[in-house]
């Protein structure tokens, strides 16, 4: 399976999903933003990090990239595209995601494990995942307070949109295991076609039992499949 | 413009000073001169007050590849790995301006350890502030912590140690200490000294700007009624350039163009180039007008003394211009050749042709200053407390207060705003006895720590410099560790008053009679003077940052407990030692007395019998005992873990307080499973190591036989609740 990740100036996780992309025996590539052409391949990953500084708005000018159009051609064609933290907020600014991330509802950057759980595994990103089965993973983020408005959360409902929620370590979505304050919970969502999946947790921090757990592995098991 | 006596004193020189000035000139400088001998002659930049002092640190040994005097020291850890590392004040400009203040110190440091061609790998801070109560407090912390994380988590470094502490003593001047760690290979390491003659001088990074000028300067005051108007000294830091500017950097360093590089920090261009002139002996030319510049209409003065963010000297070898060239493009950062390396052995500044200043190397640098203060032993308080004269306090309601004071409460309000996580090797993160990181792709890891104990110094500063040397040890080994080396940050008040200075030098007295005990040597470092505001000095405060290292990761140990009845010993021996004591300040508000004595013999000994239990996979879980004593520490063992403990009645036991709470030095607790129990008391006895079996660990409750009995639960709660309610 061939990835490729995009590299924009002040992406800092890049070098962490070429890890688990390695590991798990993708044949990936490092796309520099400057690019105006993609390589073949079955999978984009956009990582986490601080694209442009994240100035004026985070996720902001990377969605108005050169390579960006590249990447929504791609995804509207049906290629898998995966974004994470700041990958995530940039998916939105593109539109290829709907919604937005706001602030953390205490104002404060929050890294920390947290549980999510797995709301839909029928996708290409998550069948190796049980139904609401619960993970233990790392966020790190300033903006991960997921915001729609109702008509589009109705939509993640109905069709099963939503990808992971956080809740407390037996499953439960509740307040109290909301760590931002998104909407719902909501950690993840999926476009309506199932081939773009934005997530504010970090799968590719949970590969590796030294330095976490292996919670996140599946996620990159499953695309394999 | 004529040199007048207030322009003299509003650059921060003595009139003495201006005098050797005229004296290497011989002439009067022009005001240029003048602020560059002024950037390069304070407190900050010379280390006059200091460098007689510092010399007698102990800076060789066989893991040491670089000591003091490059932009951070380095170390060997095996193969063809080293770690550059380095600790630096940014103590004036945080309490000016909390949230610029922090994040640009971290940026500093940073820049010093990826000159080397270190990838940094991890970040560490030290910070301190006032009492919760002063009305500064809430929004100091409030503005560091965000800046530390603000910086560190866009560039991407983890940040993953620290200590957060509070005493009045800095409510006018607070401490904010960073430190980063970086990994190279050995053969690729980049120093400062120039070579060669006709070389092209690069500038890259950042456009000078007028943010920071005399910067070091206000470094190397005390504060007063003007502070506020300090504020335009601060500099402004940007994270996102720091990290293109990183790459850049590491980048062009994978192939041999560099002669020497410099990050521009405090002092900017000025100590840039001279450093790298003076070093190489050589003389160095800038052609003023081709520096970049955000604002317009600088002068020559202000981009030579801008303490502007994020820019870089390079001395190129030739004909590799248009490479590097290309790569700084590549990351859309400025790249001007802005001079030459010359055979004059002087700085020569030109402005648009014309000759503006010319200085030689050698007055700026060897020539500087050095001073001899006067200084005087410290008057020790030999007092001793007699712990039955105290009012009665029960042993729980002890244990409470000091879990939940602000100096003892969980930092995890703190530290969860750091990314800690983030490149994907930290094997153990902040509130472990040392933070552990897997070397890339290796097998093996490093520990980092960092420690200080200012009530320890004020009260015996010998002791105090000993006592943090030994903590930080105690620390690495703690996580199973080998420490290694050390650099060191010495925040002090004035210089200039002999009781100031006496402190300063007995703890560096201290610090070097455990360094050289412990091989334990000094590779960088800095020094902080003029800590105090309107003659009020801060407690000596020096911060000891160290690093050691796990040959295997899978080896190192955390500090919470693991299993049910494990046995839990304590290894070391305690005597009480109450002076100086958590219990005395949390419960009496008791100051007097001396902090417990450091036996460097037995801290050894015990060190690294503690060492060989864990390497030989003895031990499920080791922490050290420190500042709180026994009682405190394994309440730590408890909190964050699924067991609690029962601790049986001690027989013959003189006073079960100054048990529990006393702070003798040298000791460490060690969860033993009953299967390794006989090895671990062999090996023990063998090497006459003290012992006690204190009791076992158990699920849930926290049990002290006949004293008290706590469910964890309500200990993590305890330890949790003050940074929310604050």
């Amino acid at each position: 399976m061939k990835s490729s990740v995009i590299v924009f100036p002040g992406s800092n996780c890049d070098r962490d999903i070429a890890v688990a992309l390695n590991k798990m025996e993708f044949k990936n590539q490092m796309i520099w933003h400057k690019e105006t052409t993609l390589p073949k391949s079955d999978l984009i990953v956009i990582p986490g990090g601080f694209s442009y500084g994240d100035y004026l708005r985070s996720g902001a000018i990377a969605g108005k990239s050169a390579i960006i159009n590249e990447v929504i051609k791609s995804a509207n064609a049906g290629c898998l595209v995966l974004g994470i933290c700041n990958g995530f907020q940039i998916l939105t600014e593109t539109g290829l995601l709907k919604g937005t991330l706001l602030r953390n509802k205490n104002l404060k950057f929050i890294n920390k494990d947290v549980n999510i759980k797995v709301i839909n595994n029928k996708t290409k990103f998550s069948s190796n995942y049980k139904k609401n089965q619960v993970l233990k993973i790392n966020i790190a983020h300033n903006e991960g307070n997921y915001f729609t408005n109702s008509d589009h959360l109705k939509d993640l409902k109905n069709n099963n949109l939503i990808a992971f929620q956080y809740c407390d370590e037996s499953g439960n979505v509740n307040e109290q295991s909301n760590p931002n304050g998104a909407l719902e919970n909501i950690a993840g969502i999926y476009n309506s076609n199932k081939n773009i999946l934005g997530m504010m947790p970090h799968p590719e921090r949970m590969i590796d039992n030294y330095v976490s757990n292996t919670d996140g592995i599946n996620l990159f098991s499953s695309l394999l499949n | 413009m004529k040199i007048t006596n207030k322009i003299i004193e509003r650059h921060g020189l003595k009139m003495s000073e201006y005098e050797r000035i005229q004296k290497l000139l011989k002439r009067d400088p022009n005001l240029l001169e003048l602020g560059i001998f002024s950037a390069m002659w304070n407190e900050h930049c010379s280390y006059k007050s200091s460098r007689l002092h510092l010399k007698k640190l102990p800076t060789k040994g066989k893991q040491v590849i670089q000591g003091p005097g490059e932009n951070a020291g380095v170390i060997d850890i095996g193969e063809d790995d080293a770690i550059v590392f380095k600790i630096e004040s940014h103590n004036h400009p945080s309490y000016i301006e909390p949230y610029q203040g922090a994040a640009t110190g971290v940026g500093g440091i940073l820049r010093d350890v990826f000159t080397m061609g270190a990838r940094p790998i991890a970040l560490l801070n030290s910070i301190h502030f006032g009492s919760p109560s002063h009305p500064k407090t809430k929004s100091l912390l409030n503005g560091v912590v965000s800046g530390i994380g603000g910086y560190g988590n866009c560039i991407g470094i983890p940040t993953v140690a620290g200590e957060t502490k509070f005493n009045k003593t800095y409510n006018e001047n607070i401490l904010v200490n960073a430190m980063a760690v970086g990994h190279v290979k050995k053969d690729k390491i980049f120093y400062s000294k120039a070579k060669g003659i006709n070389k092209s001088v690069v500038y890259v990074g950042s456009k000078t700007g007028r943010d920071g000028i005399h910067g070091a300067s206000m470094a190397s005051a005390e504060f007063n009624e003007d502070t506020e108007e300090k504020k335009p000294t601060v500099q402004v830091g940007d994270p996102f350039t720091e990290k293109l500017l990183m790459e850049a950097c590491l980048e062009l360093m994978r192939d041999d163009s560099i002669i020497a590089i410099q990050d521009m920090g405090a002092a900017g261009l000025t100590s840039s180039s001279v450093e790298m002139a003076s070093k190489g002996s050589l003389g160095i030319e800038l052609e003023l007008e081709r520096v970049p510049c955000r604002e317009e209409n600088m002068t020559p003065y202000e981009m030579m003394l801008s303490e502007s963010q994020e820019r870089m000297l390079i001395i190129l070898e030739d004909g590799k211009e248009n490479y590097a060239r290309n790569i700084f493009k590549k990351w859309d950062l400025d790249f001007v050749i802005i001079g030459k390396t010359t055979e004059s052995k002087n700085l020569t500044l030109k402005y648009e042709g014309k000759l503006v200043g010319e200085i030689p190397i050698d007055a700026l640098s060897s020539n500087a200053p050095i001073y001899d203060r006067k200084w005087v032993k410290k008057k020790i308080n030999n007092d001793k407390i007699d712990i039955k004269s105290l009012k009665k306090i029960k042993i729980e309601d002890a244990l409470i207060k000091i879990l939940s004071s602000p100096n003892n409460s969980s930092k995890r309000w703190v530290t969860e705003q750091y990314d800690q996580m983030v490149m994907c090797d930290t094997v153990q993160r902040s509130g472990s006895d040392a933070a552990v990181i897997r070397i890339h792709k290796k097998n093996k890891a490093i520990a980092v720590t960092v420690d200080s104990s200012a009530n320890y110094c004020k009260s015996h500063p010998i002791t105090g410099g000993k006592q943090i040397v030994c903590e930080n040890w105690r620390n690495l080994i703690s996580v199973g560790a080998k420490p290694l080396a050390i650099t060191n940050c010495l925040n002090f008040g004035n210089p200039e008053k002999k009781e100031i200075m006496g402190e300063f030098t007995e703890c560096l007295q201290g610090i070097k009679e455990a360094c050289e005990f412990l091989d334990y040597p000094v590779v960088s470092g800095n020094v902080s003077f003029y800590n105090g505001t309107n003659q009020k000095n801060i407690f000596p405060t020096p911060v000891v940052g160290g690093v050691g290292l796990i040959n295997k990761c899978n080896q190192t140990i955390g500090h919470h407990f693991k299993n049910e009845n494990s046995f839990i010993i304590l290894l070391g021996k305690t005597f009480g030692h109450i002076e100086q004591s958590c219990f005395l300040r949390e419960n009496y508000y008791i100051l007097e007395g001396n902090p417990p004595t450091v036996n460097l013999k037995n801290e050894k000994n015990n060190g690294e019998m503690v060492l060989t239990l864990i390497n030989k996979n003895l031990v499920e879980s080791a922490h050290d005992v420190s500042e709180g004593g026994l009682i405190v520490a394994l309440s730590e063992m408890s909190i964050g873990s699924k067991y609690g403990l029962k601790i049986e009645k001690q027989k013959n036991l003189r006073n079960l307080t100054q048990y529990l709470f006393g702070e003798d030095q040298g000791r460490y607790l060690l969860e033993i499973k009953e299967e390794n129990l006989n090895d671990t008391v062999k090996l023990l006895k063998n090497s006459n190591i003290y012992y006690e079996n204190i009791g076992n660990t158990q699920k849930d409750y926290f049990e002290i036989e006949g004293e008290m009995k706590l469910s964890i639960n309500d200990l993590f709660k305890i330890n949790n609740q003050w940074y929310k309610s604050y």
